[in-house]
Formats: C-alpha cells, structure tokens, sequence
C-alpha cells in the first residue's frame, strides 16, 4: 500500500511525464509514478543505501546532494521535479527552490508542517522541541536543520515569485480538500502538505 | 584452422584465438591521420545470439585484459578474469546474453599490435601507429558490424574499458542501447599520465629494449616492464588494503637484512607482480596502450564540452565509482555523470564504498553487483529481452 503523501504526488503528475524525484530515498515514489502514470522517472538521492537500493530496483538514479548537485542539471530537463519531504534537510531551501523552478515546468514539494497544532501545543506545554510521528529525531539528531510551517514556505515561494497552483493538507492517513487559497486553517490542521507549484 | 568467410572480414579459430581480419579493403583509420591495414581483432564470445540480434553485450577490458572475460586463457591458462560479473546467472548473464570480449588493438593477444607482422614481414614495433581509445573501438565496430549485430544490448567496462564503453556511446549513440562505465573517467589526469609515463620510462631505459626493436634481436625488456607494472600496481590498491594486507610485515625474516633484498611484504609482493606480468605481457604493447589512455579526452573533440560528446544518445547509462580508488576517483566518475545528466542522458551513478581501491571491481563487492543487476535487468526489459534465460 503506498503512501498517502506518495499517492497524493502522484495524483499532481500528468501521464508520460518525465519526472525527477530529489531525494528519492529508496526509490519507492519513483516506482509509484513509473506504474501508475507511466513516468519517465529519474531520481537524486545523497544516501549510498539509497541509491543502491533504487538500481538495484532497476531505477535510474543519481548519488548527489540537492544542493550541490541540482546545478548540473539543464534547464526545463524535466515536466515535473519533486521535493518529496526533503526541503527541511538541505542546507540551502531558497536556492534548491530556484533550482526546482529551473530544471522543470513544474515542481511538488511535500513537508512536514511545524505549524500543525499539536508541534504548537507541543512546544508550549513542555518547552521543548517536539518529536512527532513525521519528526522522530530529537533536536540534535534531527536531519531536520530547516523545519517551517505551512505559512513559512508559501511566502518563501511567493518571495521568488513561485504561483500555488494546488496545495493538499495530509493529515494521519487522510488527505484534505486543496487549500491554495487559504492557508491558515491548514497551517493549524496539516501535519503535511503536499505543494504544487509553477513559476508564475 | 577453421576459416569463415564473412562479408567484410575473414573469420578464423585456431591456437584457442578466435580472430578476425580485414584486409586491404577495409583499412582502419586512426585519429592520428594513419592508416593501419591488415587489421586483425582477437575475441571470445560467450552464450548465443538471439533471433532479433538483439541481446550482444560488448565486455571491454582493462589496460592489461585480454579477451577471456569469462574462460580460461588457453595461451597463458589465466582465469577468467571478471568471473563475478559475466557467466551463467551472473550479472551479464551468458545464458541471456551473447557476451563478445576483443583484445584491444595494439594488445598481445591476437589483435593486431606492435607486436604484429608488418606487411614487410618484419614486427612493427615502434613503427606501429599510435593508437586512441576511439581507435580501439573503431576496431571493435568493424567486428560487430561483421557480426552483423545492428545495436549492442550494452557495452560495459572498467578502467580503459570504461573509457571505451564511453567512447563507444559517444562515436555511436544509436548502436548502444546501454552503457556501463565502471572505476574511469573521461579524461586522464595529470596524476595518471605521470605514472604512465614513469613505467614507460622504466621500458624504455631498459637496455633489452633496443628502441623498441627487440623482437628482431630475440630479447625482451623484462626488467623494465616489470618495474613499470610495480609502479601502474601500486596505483590499483589502496593505502588501508596495502596495510591491512602487508603493513610493514617483514618477507620470511626476523629483522631487516640492512641490504636491498625485498625485507618487506610489499616489496616481495610487487616483485612477484612484476614477474607474473612480463610472461604474459608485450613490453610495446604496454607503450602502446598506457599512450593511448593519456591521450583520452573525450569532452576535447567537443570543444571541451563534455555533455556534447553524449548529446542526443538514447542509451541508458550505468556509472560506479569506488570510494578509495585513486587511480579514477569517485570525482573522476562523477564527472562523467554530470556531463551525462547536463546532456539530458538517462543516467545512474553508485558510488561503492570500499578499501579495496581501484581493482574493487574486480573483486567481490555485492553491492556492486546487485546496483549492476538491476541495472542489466531494467536496461533488459526495456529492450524486450527475457529476464530469466528461458528453458532451453
């Protein structure tokens, strides 16, 4: 059974698209998108175990880092680049965002929301950094180094002038009514979202 | 002797080679201007052609390789040398595919060398051609296309052959439908071309050499190439296997001899490398084909561009690199795939994480072996080729 975030990507992506996924981890989105849209899929991922995994499953993946490595890329190489829960870990979220917008069409980014009520409630009632089912690591061992909420990353794309074309709360098991337009009531109930966005 | 004709070349078996050569009118034309002919070309195949021609993979060898990829050399009874990866139900499965393996032009098994007559009867020698990777696979496409073999399934290799498994996408994007390079680069380094030209050097300063002559004076120059295969050796192992192996154990003694006999491990062993090599090796040969690596470049014919050397290939392609290779470093193969990715290539790259060094593709590494059978698998059923060998 695939994941809900996973099945969620899907659904953004058009048949036959030809798609990088970054951070592809084991290459189990990568696999989603070959049988169900019948993608042309490709993948970065830093992990050796990763990458191992993904060809040894007969996927074309790449071993690199996304901030480093999103720049050997040409332009509009791909119909759709994804971000798939991997936006908190780079070093650098503004500059792989632009990079994003320039090797594909369209980009789908996912992420944890460090907005969702219980991270909130979380941190006021104890006075630490939450460790919740989709943050597990503690504060130091967290490759977490750019956590933000559904708010934060909206107005970074707004900030590079980067259009929301759709945007879905994931909440548990369950994903919600698109909310591109208001984002406050997904900010507060999102434990992910999952972003579709287009250079305006 | 068995001898076939085929339509371009004359096809033969005999003393365990199995060769082909072209006569005067089909010439081989080098990248240096020249021209070579007759032209023979040394190979082993392994498995059978299907109906559709469609399952030959081209195994390209190493700087000191030969032909027998997966079987025993008949002339020096050396094993086969890459028996993890090609035979039946290896990763180039030879109940599937029909795996060819040629001696590189300029070798010394069977392919036409320095060490090959010249048509006035006499050996080359140094009168033989330099030779390129580009030439070398020139070569082998004469035989393929003899073979009548429209698209290679793959072409694959370490070292000097991942260059011309390179090479071979790059001269002929449309005839490979995937392309393993394994421990290589696209361009020799500054680092590399300075070792080479040390164990040439060792060669040539080598009295028995007799510029390059000495086959007419019935020697050979075993001392000089066996300093330079010492020295190319050092470079395929790493520091932490050279400790884990040796470190500074003493060789069959308890205390340094305070002489120049081999008192270490390593020495004794590189001593014994060096031997070995000069019974099976050509000292020419050597000359030859450690040149013809220096002078690879692949991005140069394309303005230093490496990406335009694989524009437009549809081939899918396969790069490993092994974390303590300091001949070809992970860098090395890293910028083969940027140039792949920058010319929109569909291209994988893995990175094995070894002590093993340069030569780790030649030794177990299973997780090189299961990355490169999905690869071969995935790159089989996008060819329409059965994944397992059907029932015979």
């Amino acid at each position: 059974m695939a994941r809900i975030d996973h099945l969620v990507i899907a659904d953004m992506v058009p048949h036959g698209a030809k798609v990088l996924d970054v951070g592809c981890g084991d290459g189990a989105l990568l696999q989603l998108l070959q049988r169900e849209r019948n993608a042309k899929a490709r993948g970065l991922e830093i992990s050796q175990d990763g990458v191992n995994a993904c060809v040894a499953k007969g996927l074309s993946v790449v071993q690199g880092d996304a901030d480093k490595d999103l720049a050997f890329y040409p332009d509009r190489a791909f119909d759709v680049v994804i971000l798939s829960k991997t936006i908190q870990a780079v070093r650098n979220p503004k500059a792989v965002l632009r990079e994003l917008m320039r090797v594909a069409d369209r980009a789908i980014v996912s992420m944890p929301n460090f907005g969702h009520w219980r991270v909130r409630v979380g941190l006021l009632t104890t006075g630490r950094m939450p460790v919740t089912e989709t943050l597990p690591a503690s504060w130091h061992e967290s490759e977490n180094i750019h956590l933000c909420t559904v708010r934060d990353f909206a107005d970074l794309a707004a900030s590079l002038g980067i259009h929301l074309e759709r945007a879905v709360p994931i909440t548990g098991d369950a994903a919600g009514a698109p909310f591109a337009k208001s984002l406050w009531r997904a900010n507060l109930f999102a434990e992910d979202a999952v972003f579709l966005l287009a250079t305006r | 002797m068995n001898q076939v004709l085929s339509p371009v070349g004359r096809m033969a078996a005999g003393g365990g080679l199995k060769t082909i050569t072209f006569g005067p009118d089909h010439p081989l034309l080098l990248s240096s201007g020249q021209v070579l002919s007759p032209l023979t070309i040394a190979y082993e195949t392994y498995g059978t052609l299907n109906a559709d021609r469609s399952n030959a993979v081209l195994v390209c060898h190493a700087l000191t390789g030969d032909q027998f990829v997966g079987s025993v050399n008949p002339l020096t009874e050396r094993p086969a040398w890459w028996p993890r990866v090609v035979g039946p139900g290896k990763p180039i499965d030879t109940n599937r595919f029909f795996v060819i393996c040629t001696n590189a032009l300029g070798g010394c098994m069977g392919s036409t060398g320095p060490s090959s007559i010249a048509p006035d009867g006499q050996p080359y020698g140094l009168r033989f051609p330099v030779i390129t990777i580009a030439d070398m696979v020139r070569a082998q496409a004469m035989l393929i296309e003899a073979l009548q073999i429209p698209t290679l399934f793959c072409v694959i290799g370490g070292s000097m052959g991942g260059m011309q498994a390179l090479q071979w996408a790059s001269s002929y994007p449309k005839r490979v439908h995937s392309c393993v390079a394994i421990a290589t680069a696209a361009r020799h380094s500054a680092q590399n071309i300075a070792f080479y030209e040390v164990g040439r050097q060792a060669i040539m300063a080598d009295p028995e050499w007799r510029d390059g002559d000495y086959a007419r004076h019935e020697t050979r120059p075993a001392k000089g190439l066996a300093v330079a295969r010492m020295a190319a050796h050092i470079t395929y192992l790493s520091e932490p296997a050279l400790r884990t192996k040796f470190d500074r154990s003493l060789q069959a003694r308890d205390a340094v001899s305070f002489g120049f006999d081999a008192d270490f491990q390593v020495e004794s062993y590189l001593r014994h490398q060096g031997q070995r090599f000069v019974d099976r090796f050509d000292a020419n040969s050597y000359l030859y084909i450690t040149r013809a690596i220096d002078y690879f470049d692949l991005a140069a014919d394309y303005g230093g561009v490496l990406a335009h050397a694989f524009r437009d290939c549809p081939a899918r392609f396969c790069v490993f690199g092994f974390s303590s290779d300091w001949h070809y470093p992970p860098e090395e193969n890293k910028a083969i795939v940027r140039g792949l990715i920058a010319a929109n290539c569909d291209a994988s790259y893995v990175e094995i994480d070894t002590d093993k060094g340069h030569d780790a593709f030649l030794l177990e590494e299973p997780h090189f072996e299961s990355a490169l059978t999905g690869f071969i698998d995935a790159a089989a059923a996008s060819r329409g080729l059965p994944l397992k060998a059907e029932a015979a």
